[in-house]
């Protein structure tokens, strides 16, 4: 299971590198090596402790409290839990971050097609076509914010004075509850194209050539050739997008938080759960809540997730 | 025997690398306290922080720290500006941690949330015999950082509300400036003229900020937003609900404001200072951003707002205040009674960026802004009342204005918005103690 989460970029290593396979017996460690291993994770075990695992932990036991201003807290059992499931405000908020998750996903094909295109033999300028297709992934959510709170201005924006030359009336699609949070989408999309398009030419870099040569002496056309060998061989790529993809936008935060704000009129319908998280917890001062749909979210991450490991073996062809 | 000596040699080194590190670090925290190696104040020169949230009023506060140098030359104030957006969230940490800054900037929503903490020093105390004389500050700021009888907060600033208009749209439009005469019905007859759709301009810019609308209007129709004894909400009220739907009418029954959305995408102020709306609610702040805008200069100023059912207002405004955890007390109470003096007080006045709560300076904040008629915003204060806020006022301020937001947007009616929140609020106070 665990070898199989590995980037494929490794995998395609693997032909240069052999790495021992899953299952073979390695050479056990002399005692004085095992000591040296743990001696050199020892710095990160203890970052990982103090800055993640320890406030887990803590977040956990709090969820279980009322939260004082300054550090008191009292235990109040399942109280915070109780109110999770019937809190509506909540239910709209994973209902936003569900239509936020399934819009990112389509966002996966648009990369693999983009990917292909600049994967193409021959192509001229190629790597100044993949550095713009990356460079959102480097900008600051700040910077991009920014810049797409101006493109979609209703009143001033040029993506409404271009839907003007044909007569189309644009909404304020950020201030808009009814566009807002596919408006937050769409930006999602687009910085997030160039990663996945980085992952997949280098998931179709690493099938091995001579598929293609075998499959052109058959015959196949470019299009035959691209469903039947890249997809079917690029599932492994695509299965680990789709699992980050997924993880990354039930975690969604940065976007609604910089582009709509806590006193648009369509933030309501546009807070995702970790925006609503920030809102109790930091906001309105509600720790203990706020750790509560911490762990809701938690909880719901690992399901998904689970799923789809189970649902990845209908798909994905390991070689 | 040589390989086993390399090896202890090599663990010896990680060892000490790693406890260099380790060792490092602690210094960097240490070091990062302000505080220093001091002691108990008083022997010794001794560095105490002040915490502020404003990049302009900053550098105006250190050259009133540096002032207070010269006089002080063991005292070394060092000014640290945390942005607004993350001064609350940065403040209630290090107070938790018992690291707030030796001085620092209060506001009143957030007051009794911290008096009540225990993270503000008890001033009341130390006042007699002391420089400060709480009735030389405006009475509604001092009673605004009263607490259970105690005073933990020198007044600051003030601040109040005016009918900032455009100059050059009402003569193109050829109707009389706004005077202190003027009714609302008066403000809604000119903003009726002044909105031009064909040009994309509107008569005023009815912002849903709370204290630039229903804070303004509601002590001006009879109501409360929060009874006197901060237990209960009067959003439900008659009187409080005509305070919230005077606005709502600018925008869904007279159009003569853009909508929220509108408002939403380009900021209220920018719909004023561009000259695409006539008229705004605008505090007296303003005054010292307006000037910065060349068109805003040149064609704002500033009448009292239109009269409703009463006189009324509602005045918000800044204290210092010192942390009761403060590891130099008596150097940050030497610096408190000097921000709280007239000459401290006036400095802010004179560099014009705000109106000082000493009692008889606000003149030369008057006269900092000629091009504006500021005097506007001192005479308001006699009707001024305390900005609404309770024991957590962060439990139904927000919730509460996105309620108000829906009637703006014309999705509730200002009575259902209205009853929304005062059951936000009710429900906030009841789980005060």
């Amino acid at each position: 299971m665990t070898s199989q989460l590995v980037p494929p970029v490794e995998q395609g290593q693997r032909r240069s590198m052999p790495l021992p396979r899953p299952g073979t017996k390695r050479r056990s460690l002399r005692h004085g090596d095992r000591y040296w291993a743990y001696l050199l994770i020892v710095p990160t075990a203890i970052g990982l402790t103090v800055f993640s695992i320890w406030p887990a932990l803590q977040t956990f036991y709090f969820s279980f409290t009322k939260w004082g201003t300054f550090g008191g807290h009292e235990w109040t059992g399942f109280d915070n839990y109780t109110q999770v499931v019937h809190d509506p405000e909540l239910l709209r908020s994973l209902w936003n971050t569900v239509i936020f998750s399934v819009m990112t996903l389509l966002g996966i094909p648009l990369s693999i097609g983009l990917a292909a295109l600049l994967n193409t033999k021959g192509l001229r300028w190629v790597s100044v076509y993949r550095a713009v297709y990356f460079l959102p992934v480097v900008t600051m959510p700040a910077a991009i914010a920014l810049v797409w709170k101006l493109i979609y201005n209703g009143d001033t924006g040029i993506l409404n004075q271009f839907l003007a030359v044909f007569g189309i009336d644009g909404p304020h699609w950020l201030s808009d509850p009814a566009t807002a949070i596919y408006a937050v989408g769409i930006v999602s999309i687009w910085s997030s194209l160039g990663y996945n398009m980085v992952l997949f030419i280098a998931g179709m870099q690493s099938i091995p050539g001579e598929f293609y040569e075998a499959a052109s002496i058959d015959g196949a056309g470019t299009w035959r050739q691209f469903f039947g060998i890249t997809m079917p061989l690029l599932t492994p790529t695509t299965f680990f997008v789709t699992v980050i993809t997924v993880i990354n936008a039930l975690q969604a935060f940065d976007l609604v938080y910089l582009m709509v704000g806590k006193a648009s009129p369509a933030i309501e319908e546009s807070q995702t759960v970790v925006y609503l998280f920030y809102a109790k917890g930091i906001l309105q001062g509600d720790g203990g809540y706020a750790a509560a749909i911490a762990f809701a979210l938690l909880a719901l991450i690992l399901l998904i997730t689970a799923l789809q490991f189970r649902a990845q073996k209908r798909w994905v062809h390991y070689e | 025997m040589t390989r086993t000596h390399s090896k202890t040699k090599r663990t010896a080194f990680i060892v000490a690398a790693g406890l260099a590190a380790v060792t490092t670090l602690a210094a960097c925290s240490s070091s990062s306290d302000g505080g220093g190696g001091g002691g108990d104040g008083g022997s010794g020169p001794v560095t105490i922080s002040y915490g502020v949230w404003d990049d302009t009023q900053g550098k105006v506060m250190q050259q009133i720290a540096d002032k207070f140098h010269e006089a002080h030359p063991d005292i070394t104030v060092k000014v640290q500006i945390t942005p607004w957006d993350q001064y609350w969230t940065k403040l209630q940490t290090a107070a938790t941690g018992g690291a707030a800054p030796d001085v620092f900037w209060m506001n009143e929503s957030n007051f009794a949330t911290y008096a009540s903490g225990g993270v503000l020093a008890n001033l009341s105390d130390k006042l007699d015999g002391s420089e400060i004389d709480m009735s030389n500050y405006i009475d509604i700021q001092t009673e605004a950082y009263t607490f259970d009888g105690s005073v933990y907060g020198i007044p600051k600033d003030i601040d109040s509300i005016g009918l900032w208009y455009n100059k050059a749209l009402f003569a193109a439009a050829g109707i009389a400036e706004p005077t202190g005469d003027w009714t609302w019905d008066d403000m809604v007859a000119a903003a009726q003229k002044l909105t031009d759709p064909s040009k994309g301009q509107y008569g005023i810019v009815a912002q849903s900020a709370p204290q630039q609308s229903y804070y303004s209007t509601i002590p001006q129709t009879g109501g409360q937003v929060i009874s006197d004894d901060k237990k209960s909400s009067g959003y439900d009220t008659p009187e409080a609900i005509k305070g919230v739907q005077v606005w709502v009418d600018l925008v869904n029954k007279y159009n003569v404001s853009p909508t929220l959305q509108q408002m939403t995408d380009t900021d209220a102020d920018t719909w004023f200072t561009s000259g695409k709306a006539a008229m705004i609610f605008e505090g007296s702040w303003a005054a010292a951003e307006f000037k910065e805008i060349p068109y805003a200069a040149e064609n704002a100023n500033v009448a009292p707002m239109p009269k409703l059912d009463q006189p009324g207002g509602v005045s918000n405004g800044l204290g210092n205040v010192m942390s009761a955890k403060s590891e130099q007390p008596e150097a940050a109470w030497e610096f408190l009674q000097y921000l709280g003096s007239k000459e401290a007080e006036t400095a802010q006045a004179d560099a014009g960026i705000v109106m000082p709560a000493y009692k008889g300076t606000t003149d030369s904040w008057v006269k900092a802004f000629p091009e504006f008629n500021l005097q506007v915003f001192v005479d308001a204060l006699e009707n001024s009342t305390q900005y609404p806020s309770s024991m957590n006022s962060a439990a139904w301020q927000d919730p509460i204005e996105l309620e108000f937001n829906k009637a703006w947007g014309g999705e509730l009616t200002a009575e259902q918005a209205a009853a929304n929140a005062a059951k936000i609020m009710n429900d906030a106070l009841a789980a005060e103690k």
